[in-house]
């Protein structure tokens, strides 16, 4: 084969004999383009990310090390910081409410009061940038430009953060170490640290989190110094940040999305190569006639099938070249969609080593996949020259065949090997690839076999020959259905998961239930509050104490000795964390008690103190009713008693609790109350919020509708990056479609012509062609719909164990959107069939 | 003169078809008349290049001339646009090529049905199962063509141009492509046609047996004719 290769009338034939269809099939190499230049753009984002994160590591949380807490620094922690030596800042940040009286506005922010240089690196974008410094002056505040801009305010426009009448010395736009992403969720407001006791904000268990903020000189003592008071840290209760952890978890973060983006190109390749494949075999079919003849004149088989080897190489190289120049443009336009989105400013990168892979992957792709029909030319038979009716030999198993369906496989393999580095991820992969090609391939046949037995005498002529082409001899409608019902499949099972997750969030019944919640109002404000709401009209459908606490011990040992002890298998953040708990007599309805015995009250004094437990915090915990707790409230140690076990459905929006307490168990400890209600609307939420801020600056309020807006706002960006990527498989499904339809072009005319000879009108030939794409259409887009439904399905079941939510218009209107598109790239691809004058049919008489 | 009318199916007067090809025009057909009757065979005879398939192509009203009329079954096929013309074709004509042209995606009998089809309404299905057990073929009617051998393709090509009752029949070397005897043996299936039917026959062939069956023989040469 190779030998025959090098012969220069291999090479001739190859380029004389694509003459007449270089056009048809240059446009069917398109087919792997899109896929590639999926491929070239996320490998190239995948390095000017890194290149960002290399560039700006320092800059990513502005400082080399943050210590956190949420309690005040004391005696100890001062010691601690004075042993870490460097530069340091403070940072304190809590959620409060910002007022806005020019407009009568209030949101919830988070603010943090800065005390030192921080940031260490990098730097506050602000508008005017001269805000920075004023605000460091205690000059007034620097707040989110998007909240600034929500309430119509600007630099020097009057704010009241709790009693601090300030005003605006700066429009935020980037902090070191934030997301665009993050501002959203939780817009900032930054004022100097010393301006923070007029504002009154800090009562008692106000959720506060104190931070402090390191420059520390490189090299190996400081690592030593941090290593050696690691111990002191946990004791403390200090939550550790690094640069280089941040640095190695956003990067490994980078490389999990990119690995999942390029195995989601793959498949887009994937299918462009079915594509190649499909038109290799039609190409190699119409030239068996021109292989017998070839073989008839004494050319070797290896030589004939060196021909079009070499022909189907030629597709995929041009297919490739295509992709790699789109595969630049599209990651120049992304890394420019994407500045400001990340924490750290992205500079284009192309990549040389991912136009590589992504070369070798689509020629690798292409030449496997096209080999499977180039086999056929090695079993034609020179008889069939002069004698047409001569078919191929009887078919006997073909090892040729075997080889090259393990070379897909194998190559489909290594390369979800290569990006997922994992070989249960990369076969799982392989065979999830594997399982949907199969079941759309069958689910297509068993829906031609289907349409081959559908009545259609009803129908008129044109519209029953029309659908009739679909399961005729030589259709394609397989390669068509799998093609376009795989692109449908994924944008609409992202769509459909997509629904049911904010389904979840805003569930049905959602008009009834609570959406505003108010925290952080003390025990004196509650009767306070709640008058105030009642005058407003608005009433009280939720409230409960809050008691901040931690775990100290666990069945007698110590919570800090456990961290350490991998054998236990306790998490972390389950030791250290900080445990916001309740007390009261019944269980909501969005508890249910699994085991145990629902305490409702005891006499205050009571040791050990009962105490119910969330199902999940138990397990990880490994306690049990009967076991023993005991918690570090405020300083205090409590023994209790795990008295009962509960199961929390997180998913309602409400004030749920991993502890509960009986009634008369907790009441002397230091407490906040959260309260919520229902607001009609968004004039009668800012209404509530106004009155409730100015009566009692301290009190926070959460418009759920905005955090769920944001939240949407997130998931949609996140999902429309996946949908982006789908869309590479719809292109590529088009771009077979088009393929397809040039490639049976000729057949097409051929039948126009004879039917307009035997009295078809133009409209007739028009109506049989746009019935088979239509029908192609709807039914890659009923078979991808299908498909989505089971899928999205099994995914929101299995994973988010939550129901399926079908948002029917978008749905209904993306599946119709299937038939149309196809329809119109049928008959683009097919305009001037019906326009052949029908005297070619004497002319193709010869 | 009505009574001519209407035995005239086809009248031919004066037709010349020119090709432009820039500054250049060639002229492949000059002023050629011919006129077939109900009933009647008339033979196109020429060699190679003489005119003769695109005077078959502007009598069945395939293509439009560029001077000279046809009246095809007392319709003015200049008068006609090319939709009209088609009707006119599908009411009143059948055809039979050198090369068959079946619909390689469809079997026998659907090719068959095609002429029947293109009218609307349900086809009659008996009559084309008739016409295909007529040309021999009653067990081969779910045939795909690539799986009938080429004698039995012109058959089911026959069938499909007999199938609208036509009353003219136009066909370009129907035996063209045929060895001697399936070429004899097509050849007498269309005269037996043309006579049980009454159809009208109108063949371009370059078999002179062929020719010399037929009631009126057309000679051809260099677009001209030279038998007149």
């Amino acid at each position: 084969m190779i030998r025959q290769l090098m012969k220069g009338w291999v090479w001739r034939l190859a380029w004389r004999d694509s003459r007449m269809s270089r056009r048809r099939l240059l446009l069917y190499s398109l087919s792997i383009s899109l896929g590639i230049a999926a491929l070239v753009a996320i490998g190239s984002l995948g390095r000017s990310v890194r290149a960002g994160i290399d560039d700006q590591s320092k800059a990513l949380m502005g400082a080399d090390v943050a210590l956190s807490s949420r309690k005040a620094f004391g005696d100890a922690e001062r010691d601690v910081f004075e042993k870490l030596g460097g530069e340091r800042a403070d940072e304190v940040s809590f959620a409060s409410m910002i007022q806005f009286p020019g407009t009568g506005g209030t949101r919830l922010v988070n603010v943090r009061a800065m005390t030192g240089g921080f940031p260490f690196y990098g730097q506050f974008e602000a508008e005017p940038a001269s805000g920075v410094e004023a605000f460091r002056k205690g000059e007034g505040v620097l707040v989110d430009e998007g909240v600034a801009r929500q309430f119509g305010a600007e630099v020097g426009s009057p704010v009241k953060l709790g009693e601090w009448k300030t005003r605006i010395v700066g429009l935020l736009k980037h902090v070191p170490g934030d997301s665009v992403a993050f501002a959203s969720l939780a817009p900032r407001v930054y004022l100097d640290g010393a301006q923070l006791p007029r504002t009154k904000l800090l009562g008692r268990g106000a959720l506060v989190r104190y931070r402090a903020l390191f420059r520390l000189p490189d090299g190996p003592e400081t690592a030593g110094r941090l290593r050696g008071l690691r111990e002191r840290f946990r004791e403390l209760k200090l939550e550790v940040d690094t640069a280089e952890k941040r640095k190695a978890n956003l990067g490994k973060a980078v490389e999990n999305i990119n690995g999942f983006l390029n195995l989601v190109a793959f498949i887009a390749l994937l299918l462009g190569a079915v594509g190649v494949a499909s038109a290799i075999h039609v190409h190699v079919r119409q030239r068996l006639p021109q292989v017998a003849m070839l073989r008839c004149l004494g050319a070797p088989m290896g030589g004939t099938f060196a021909v079009y080897l070499i022909q189907s190489m030629a597709m995929g190289g041009a297919g490739i070249v295509v992709g790699v120049v789109l595969g630049a443009v599209i990651h120049r336009v992304v890394t420019g969609l994407l500045a400001g989105f990340l924490p750290f400013p992205l500079r284009v990168e192309f990549s040389m080593a991912a136009a590589g892979v992504a070369a070798l992957a689509g020629l690798g792709v292409s030449l496997s996949f096209s080999l499977l029909p180039l086999l056929a030319v090695r079993r034609v038979s020179p008889l069939a020259a002069i004698r047409a009716a001569v078919s191929a030999p009887a078919r006997r198993v073909d090892a040729g065949r075997w080889v090259v369906g393990l070379g897909i496989a194998s190559s489909i393999v290594g390369f979800a090997l290569l990006q997922t580095r994992d070989w249960r991820h990369g076969v799982g992969f392989a065979l999830g690839v594997g399982v949907a090609f199969g079941v759309l391939a069958l689910a297509a046949k068993l829906l031609v076999l289907g349409l081959r037995r559908l009545p259609m005498g009803w129908l008129t002529f044109g519209w029953r020959q029309g659908f009739a082409s679909l399961h005729r001899p030589n259709n394609r409608t397989g390669t068509l259905l799998v093609s376009l019902g795989l692109g449908t499949f994924l944008i609409l099972s992202l769509q459909l998961t997509r629904a049911s997750l904010l389904a979840t969030l805003l569930p049905a019944d959602a008009g009834s239930r609570p959406n505003a919640v108010l925290f952080d109002v003390q025990p004196d404000q509650v009767d306070g509050v709640v008058a105030s709401l009642g005058r407003l009209g608005l009433p009280i459908s939720d409230s409960a104490a809050i008691v901040t606490m931690r775990i100290r011990e666990v069945k007698g040992r110590r919570a800090s000795e456990l961290a350490t002890n991998r054998a236990d298998r306790i998490p972390g953040w389950v030791l250290q964390r900080e445990y916001r708990s309740t007390w009261r007599t019944n269980l909501t309805d969005s508890e249910r008690l699994i085991r145990g015995e629902w305490v409702p009250r005891v006499v205050p004094g009571t040791s050990p103190l009962p105490v119910s437990i969330e199902s999940g915090i138990a397990r990880d915990l490994g306690v049990d009713v009967g076991d023993a707790l005991t918690l570090d409230v405020q300083g205090m140690p409590v023994e209790c008693r795990v008295s009962s076990v509960r199961e929390v459905d997180w998913r309602q929006v409400r004030p749920n609790f991993f502890l509960v307490f009986p009634a008369g168990g907790m009441e002397a400890a230091p407490a906040t109350h959260v309260l919520a209600t229902r607001v009609g609307s968004p004039a009668e939420s800012a209404r509530m919020q106004r009155e409730v801020v100015r009566e009692f600056a301290n009190v926070s309020v959460v418009d759920l509708a905005l955090v769920l807006d944001a939240v949407e706002r997130v998931v949609s960006k996140v999902a429309l990056a996946i949908q982006l990527m789908a869309l590479f498989t719809v292109g590529t499904g088009v771009v077979v479609l088009a393929g397809a339809v040039a490639t049976g072009r000729w057949q097409r005319v051929q039948e126009a012509v004879l039917l307009r000879t035997l009295g078809a009108s133009r409209g007739t030939v028009r109506r049989i062609l746009a019935a088979e794409y239509a029908g192609l259409g709807l039914l890659a887009g009923m078979l991808g719909a299908g498909m989505a439904v089971g899928g999205a399905w099994a995914l929101v079941h299995f994973v988010f164990k939550t129901g399926l939510h079908i948002p029917w218009v978008e749905f209904l209107a993306t599946m119709a959107a299937v038939p149309l598109l196809t329809l119109s790239v049928g008959l683009l691809v097919s305009r001037g069939v019906g326009n052949t004058p029908p005297l070619q049919i004497l002319r193709n008489d010869g | 003169m009505e009574q001519a009318r209407v035995q005239s199916l086809l009248t031919v007067r004066e037709l010349t078809k020119e090709y432009r090809n820039g500054s250049h025009v060639l002229t492949v057909l000059r002023s050629v008349s011919l006129e077939v009757r109900e009933g009647e065979t008339c033979a196109i005879v020429g060699p190679s290049g003489s005119g003769k398939t695109t005077l078959l192509g502007l009598a069945a009203g395939l293509d439009t001339p560029t001077s000279g009329t046809v009246e095809l079954v007392g319709c003015d096929l200049g008068s006609l646009d090319e939709d009209a013309r088609a009707e006119v074709r599908n009411r009143h004509t059948g055809f039979v090529f050198q090369n068959f042209q079946l619909f390689p995606t469809l079997t026998a009998l659907e090719n068959v049905l095609v002429p029947l089809e293109l009218r609307g309404g349900r086809p009659d299905r008996g009559l084309a199962m008739d016409l295909l057990a007529k040309v021999g073929l009653a067990e081969r009617t779910d045939h795909y063509p690539v799986q009938l051998s080429g004698g039995e393709q012109q058959r089911v090509a026959i069938a499909r141009a007999f199938v609208t009752r036509p009353r003219l029949l136009f066909a370009d070397e129907p035996t063209g492509n045929l060895d001697g005897d399936t070429a004899h043996r097509i050849a007498a299936m269309l005269f037996d046609l043309n006579r049980e039917a009454g159809t009208a026959l109108v063949l371009v062939t370059h078999d002179p047996e062929l020719a010399s069956r037929c009631g009126q023989v057309v000679r051809l040469r260099n677009g001209q004719r030279i038998d007149a």
